[in-house]
């Protein structure tokens, strides 16, 4: 039995074809009408704190609400710098994790393996946040000196991984950030080596390679343009975190360094614990941290689909 | 196909999460309490009304004891308490969200004049002790002196057998541990009074000023609320930290006993912030600073929190006898908290300007 279905095609349907270009296009249009006046009204109310601190809201290192001074660098600093950590840490693990899901394992293993993973994308961040001030903050402290006792004497290593470590530190944020930014990365790697034709597979190991020849000759060419993709969406939910961040962060204000065991504070950390108690002028200055983070965010999508777009240029142009 | 998802998804997810904050913060002192101010048409016919109040944290407790204790004589009177932080009880009181505000910090003078709802009171509802708890094994007695507790929290003090804690301390073994300093990472109330008991006490020594967010040292550790730093001295051998009096007991720690203006060294306890509160000198509109208060039986870090009312509105009568209430049988709750009532003075004030709201 095959159902059959009478389609109209007397010519009237033309308004409905009108109607519904008109609603999507209404519905593609809302969102960037939406996203321009949050621009537009955030960047307004940043006003007070621009009229009093000018440029130097953007490159001094003191935040003082007491004497109205706001200076956003070290929250800047320490947004970039747990997202970089959170990335160092995550994306080796992730792909790893991706490759051995694709590659390696059973099928036995392999299905319960996506189902965990993806069971731990949707954990909601205060949790981790949570988990990482009770429990992690503490024993961590002291794995980091022992860190620090064996790079000691290392030049960069020795800054990075420096003195009187701290539980809450930039460190211990960029490690609950890469649990949180692993299972996304991976569950889009994972679709994104999927895709590698099975011929081009087979090539390789018709040529003689080697699983791991084969990975390097077929799949990470095809899957390169992706993997930065993936990589790029962690990166913008670990610099947009907040509560997590908030928790073990730290909430230092006014450091800039390279100690990643010192504690900081970033730009959502300090909106999230600063705004409950904050007066006019304080309020201004961190919705200019928000409009800055606003800012950045976009700026490294721009960057992002700009490398995508060339290595996949680049991937095409190979024959 | 595949990367151009991940990109779409990518620059979605940013776009979401940035407009997400947005309007967390456009919002802020709007999404609480939709049934809040006028929102709900007066119904005479019945009595049931709906309070809406939010604000301090540090009287949260309170609030929680004095509704349930008067929602059981009145229960056609119905009231939410939302917390949220005194600077928001502020805001959303000045916005009209809310039929009541509490706060442990006034308006300042230009935020006074964005109070849309007309003339308001300031009600002392009780007083809190602040405790100066501390880690230390083998040392179950502290006494500390204002210039020294600012010193260790400016870092300047980096030992507990530093020459000034022993002076305060006559006869104590302290040990050479290092201090480890705890504070909040959230702007908190509880920071604005410490920090101004330090900056009246300590005058001259303390060079951090006051307010709910101050430039604290890096090598000091910060935790989320009175509990956050609770866990940090809790935990951590030889911290010092600044907590609430029911946050200290409820963590079981150890609290120093504070010189006060008298020259005394003095617990903290409901009955010792209770004396400071006969110690403070009160002004016309009830206001009032009551750290580093007078008197020989004075806890000198004394926090004094308010609930704002307009004298008038739809739900004046209601507030009225819910304001009424916590001045009086309410005031027998406190303690019980770890609270300290107020004291008498100061109470009878409280009721007589409770008196002029109309209704």
């Amino acid at each position: 039995m095959v159902a059959t279905r009478e389609i109209d095609l007397s010519g009237t349907g033309g308004r409905g074809d009108r109607t519904f270009r008109w609603l999507v296009i209404g519905a593609a249009a809302l969102v960037l009408v939406i996203l321009g006046l949050v621009a537009v009204t955030m960047t307004g109310r940043m006003g007070p704190v621009f009229d009093r601190m000018g440029l130097d809201f953007f490159t001094s290192k003191r935040w003082s609400p007491a004497d109205r001074f706001f200076g956003a660098l070290p929250f800047l600093w320490g947004t970039l710098y747990t997202a970089l950590i959170a990335l160092v840490l995550a994306v080796p693990v992730s792909f790893g994790v991706a490759l051995f899901v694709t590659q390696v394992a059973t099928p036995r293993i392999r299905k319960p393996m996506i189902y965990v993973l993806d069971m731990l994308a949707v954990v909601p961040s205060v949790v981790f946040g949570l988990w990482g001030v009770l429990v992690l903050a503490g024993p961590i402290q002291h794995a980091y000196e022992h860190i620090h006792d064996a790079v000691d004497g290392i030049p960069i290593l020795q800054s990075i991984f420096g003195g009187t470590p701290q539980g809450r530190s930039f460190m211990t944020a960029g490690v609950i950030l890469a649990i949180m930014i692993t299972p996304i990365i991976t569950s889009l790697a994972r679709e994104v080596i999927e895709t590698t034709p099975p011929s081009d597979k087979e090539a390789a190991y018709a040529l003689g390679a080697t699983r791991w020849e084969m990975i390097g000759a077929a799949v990470w060419p095809h899957s390169k343009a992706g993997l930065v993709g993936a990589t790029m969406l962690g990166l913008g939910r670990a610099m947009g975190e907040t509560i997590a961040a908030a928790l073990v962060i730290g909430a230092s204000n006014g450091q800039v360094t390279l100690n990643a065991f010192a504690p900081g504070n970033s730009m959502p950390a300090v909106i999230a614990n600063e705004w409950g108690e904050a007066d006019d002028l304080h309020k201004s200055a961190m919705i200019g941290l928000a409009v800055t983070l606003f800012v950045i965010t976009i700026v490294v999508n721009l960057v992002a689909s700009a490398i995508v777009q060339r290595s996949m240029q680049r991937g095409r142009g190979k024959p | 196909m595949k990367t151009w998802i991940a990109i779409l998804l990518a620059t979605a997810t940013i776009g979401a999460t940035a407009c997400k904050k947005d309007k967390d913060k456009d919002g802020g002192a709007a999404k609480l309490n939709e049934g809040g101010g006028g929102a709900k048409p007066p119904e005479p016919a019945s009595k049931n009304v709906t309070i809406n109040g939010s604000g301090s944290t540090f009287q949260k407790a309170f609030q929680e004891v004095a509704i349930e204790g008067f929602t059981k004589l009145h229960p056609e009177i119905k009231i939410n308490y939302g917390g949220g932080g005194s600077g928001k009880g502020r805001q959303d009181f000045a916005d009209q969200v809310t039929d009541y505000g509490c706060t442990d910090g006034l308006y300042k003078d230009e935020e006074k004049a964005k109070v849309k709802g007309g003339e308001f009171l300031y009600v002392p509802v009780l007083l809190g002790a602040i405790t100066i708890s501390y880690n230390l094994d083998g040392v179950d007695k502290l006494q500390l002196s204002s210039e020294v507790i600012a010193k260790i929290f400016q870092r300047e003090i980096k030992k507990w057998n530093d020459p000034a804690i022993v002076a305060d301390n006559p006869g104590v073994k302290l040990p050479a541990t290092d201090i480890v300093v705890a504070h909040r990472s959230d702007g908190s109330g509880t920071t604005a009074q410490f920090t101004l008991y330090l900056d009246m006490a300590a005058t001259g020594t303390w060079k951090l000023k006051n307010g709910s967010t101050i430039e604290w040292a890096a090598d000091t550790q910060a935790g989320n609320g009175n509990a956050g730093v609770a866990q940090i001295v809790k935990t951590t051998k030889g911290a010092i930290g600044y907590v609430d009096l029911p946050d200290a007991k409820a963590s079981g720690l150890k609290y120093a006993n504070i010189k006060n203006q008298a020259g005394k060294y003095v617990e903290p306890t409901t009955d010792s912030a209770k004396a400071a509160g006969d110690g403070i000198e009160v002004k016309p509109d009830l206001t009032y600073v009551s750290v580093n208060a007078k008197g020989d039986a004075s806890y000198p870090i004394t926090a004094p929190t308010w609930c704002m009312v307009y004298t008038k509105g739809p739900k004046a009568a209601a507030l009225k006898s819910y304001f009424k209430f916590m001045l009086t049988d309410g005031q027998a709750l406190v303690p019980g908290i770890d609270f300290a009532p107020l004291p008498k003075s100061l109470q009878d004030k409280a009721v007589a300007a409770v008196d002029k709201i109309a209704g």
